[in-house]
């Protein structure tokens, strides 16, 4: 494993900044605010005694919506030993923040939250790539929530992003939450395998994105039967 | 001489062209025209891929000839175009596939877009033309064909990555990951002998025959060719060879060099960034990929493309994204295109010419002696 200083465009000091990536998601992400890594300028790693292996990067992130970028320091550390233990991360970023997401988020809060109209949708994007721009919300809601299950599940040896919403269903809101069930499918790049996750998913402007239940679901073998393709 | 409708169109689609680099709105469009364009800002699954190859020979029989040259495990044809100025004698080539792996379907959108672009500017630009003159493009738009059928079928099989023969010896899985499959160091890293795996490298090195089809095209060629394309995504990348960490090519300053040199006229179309590097430095360590044969039986610029996007939409990439992401690696594949051409049909000149003045001062020297 490399030490010392890495080169910003080798994959030890991506594979972390992906993991900064997904951090930050979880901490200010929301149907209208969504961040994804931009650039690596410089990072470094060293091995931590009884520890791990501590990352420092400097990163420009970038807010997919607003397109406002930020310059980020972030230091993260892969803990070693047996287990599966989640990376810990720090970081903190200037400007990202500037993107003025209050009144988009109130106003899909408020049109989401009475009960008598619940949405759903599948397929986010489709096939082609599309999707229906009233649905583009709950697709960066699902990133967001996914980056709760791609911190956790990341280590050194891993690349996640999410490929696709394959469906959502909104339940009834508690307690001034609106609150989802969400079917999501992660892609895996260092193994290229596609991974099914379940989620109960809240959010309310005040209190951020929340994940309180994660369920992996088995690989699909059956699925693989050839089907009758005349194409 | 009465202009068809069709014509004018196509004057001022040139005109418009030249005039500004990707300029597109000004100009104003036939109905066939519009509709070409059209084509191009969309994915097409494998029946409108054949007939459009088709349409291609048609309308460009002078430059256009298509090849089936090998057989998928369904028993589907495996099929390049041919695009050159005929000549007499014995052509160099380039070499490009698309769709290896088929959920990465902006890959079989790239070569389609590839082979209309110099279609539609090698009569009017003296470069394009000069290499379409001096080489033939071999170009295969989709190469696992069973794979990108199957992804076509319905959602729950977009994200399929290998090919369809089914797993041997008790393993119920489908697919071999074709680009594990070649004969480069086959087996060695990056794979798995798990036929579930998504790396599955196959029973043996060639077990699939898309590999064994691209292996034999590349034997019977290999002295011709200058440079070797295959096309993925995503992750806006340039790979370089080799896959395996401890194996380093023999020109890597140079692959490295043109691979800069591409991503730099990659990120002046749209700003976007490309990282450039060997697979084990920027992706992953993996042997038995067809870049790595590329390199190995000596075609000396073999290079992996990984298009568009970084993660957001993955293989999914919207379609209006097809435009930009083809115009980008467009300008990216030139690059080496040109480079691979100038570095045989201008050294040879540049050869010949020093040795022209050589001899000239030589026997201006001699003379002056003499005097």
């Amino acid at each position: 494993m490399t030490t010392g200083v890495l080169n910003p465009s080798h994959y030890p000091a991506r594979r972390a900044a992906t993991v900064v990536q997904h951090y930050l998601n979880t901490r200010y992400g929301s149907p209208y605010r969504w961040i994804f890594l931009s650039t690596v300028h410089s990072g470094s790693a060293e091995d931590v005694a009884e520890m791990g292996r501590k990352y420092q990067l400097e990163l420009t992130m970038q807010e997919m919506i607003s397109n406002v970028s930020g310059r980020c320091s972030a230091e993260l550390l892969f803990p070693g030993g047996e287990g599966q233990s989640a990376p810990q991360v720090q970081a903190s970023c200037e400007g990202l923040h500037q993107s003025n997401t209050t009144a988009q988020e109130e106003a899909f809060y408020q049109q989401h939250r009475a009960s008598n109209n619940l949405a759903s949708g599948n397929d986010i994007p489709d096939s082609y790539g599309h999707m229906e721009p009233s649905v583009k919300p709950f697709w960066q809601l699902g990133g967001v929530a996914s980056s709760f299950i791609m911190l956790r599940e990341s280590n050194e040896s891993t690349l996640y992003n999410m490929a696709q919403v394959a469906n959502f269903t909104q339940l009834e809101t508690e307690k001034d939450q609106l609150r989802f069930n969400y079917h999501v499918l992660l892609h895996e790049m260092i193994s290229q395998e596609i991974i099914h996750w379940k989620l109960l998913v809240t959010w309310s402007p005040a209190q951020g994105v929340q994940v309180l239940q994660t369920e992996l679901q088995p690989k699909c073998r059956h699925c693989e039967a050839p089907p009758n393709t005349t194409n | 001489m009465m202009l068809g409708l069709g014509s004018v169109g196509l004057v001022l689609l040139s005109l418009a062209v030249q005039s500004g680099h990707g300029a597109q709105d000004s100009a104003v469009w036939s109905r066939e025209e519009t509709t070409e364009r059209n084509y191009y800002t969309r994915y097409h699954n494998m029946s409108e891929i054949t007939a459009w190859m088709e349409q291609m020979k048609r309308e460009n029989p002078d430059v256009v000839s298509s090849m089936v040259y090998g057989q998928t495990y369904e028993r589907r044809n495996i099929t390049l175009l041919k695009i050159g100025l005929s000549s007499t004698g014995r052509k160099k080539a380039i070499w490009m596939d698309c769709g290896i792996h088929a959920r990465e379907w902006i890959a079989p959108a790239f070569c389609q877009y590839f082979v209309k672009e110099i279609l539609r500017t090698y009569k009017t630009d003296t470069k394009v033309n000069e290499m379409m003159k001096n080489l033939d493009f071999y170009i295969t738009p989709v190469l696992n064909v069973d794979g990108y059928i199957y992804s076509w079928h319905n959602e729950s099989t977009r994200l399929w990555r290998k090919s369809r023969s089914p797993g041997t010896g008790g393993c119920t899985c489908y697919g071999t990951d074709l680009n594990r499959n070649f004969y480069a160091n086959w087996g060695m890293v990056g794979v798995s002998t798990d036929c579930c795996n998504l790396f599955y490298c196959g029973t043996k090195a060639l077990s699939e025959s898309e590999a064994w089809a691209v292996t034999d095209m590349l034997g019977k060629m290999r002295e011709d060719i200058l440079a070797f394309l295959t096309i993925h995504s995503y992750g806006q990348q340039l790979l370089v060879p080799y896959g395996h960490p401890n194996i380093s090519a023999p020109n890597h300053d140079e692959l490295m060099e043109v691979g800069l040199g591409a991503a730099k006229a990659i990120k002046a179309v749209h700003r976007m960034d490309y990282t450039v590097g060997t697979s084990p430095d920027i992706l992953y360590p993996f042997s038995g990929s067809s870049q790595d044969f590329g390199r190995l039986i000596g075609i000396p610029l073999s290079f992996t493309f990984e298009l568009r996007d970084k993660g957001k939409h993955g293989f999914e990439l919207p379609e209006d994204q097809i435009q930009p992401t083809c115009e980008e690696a467009y300008a990216g594949a030139h690059h080496i295109i040109t480079y691979a051409h100038d570095k045989v049909f201008y050294s040879y000149a540049a050869t010949v010419t020093a040795t022209l003045w050589t001899t000239l001062l030589a026997a201006w020297v001699s003379s002056a002696i003499l005097l």
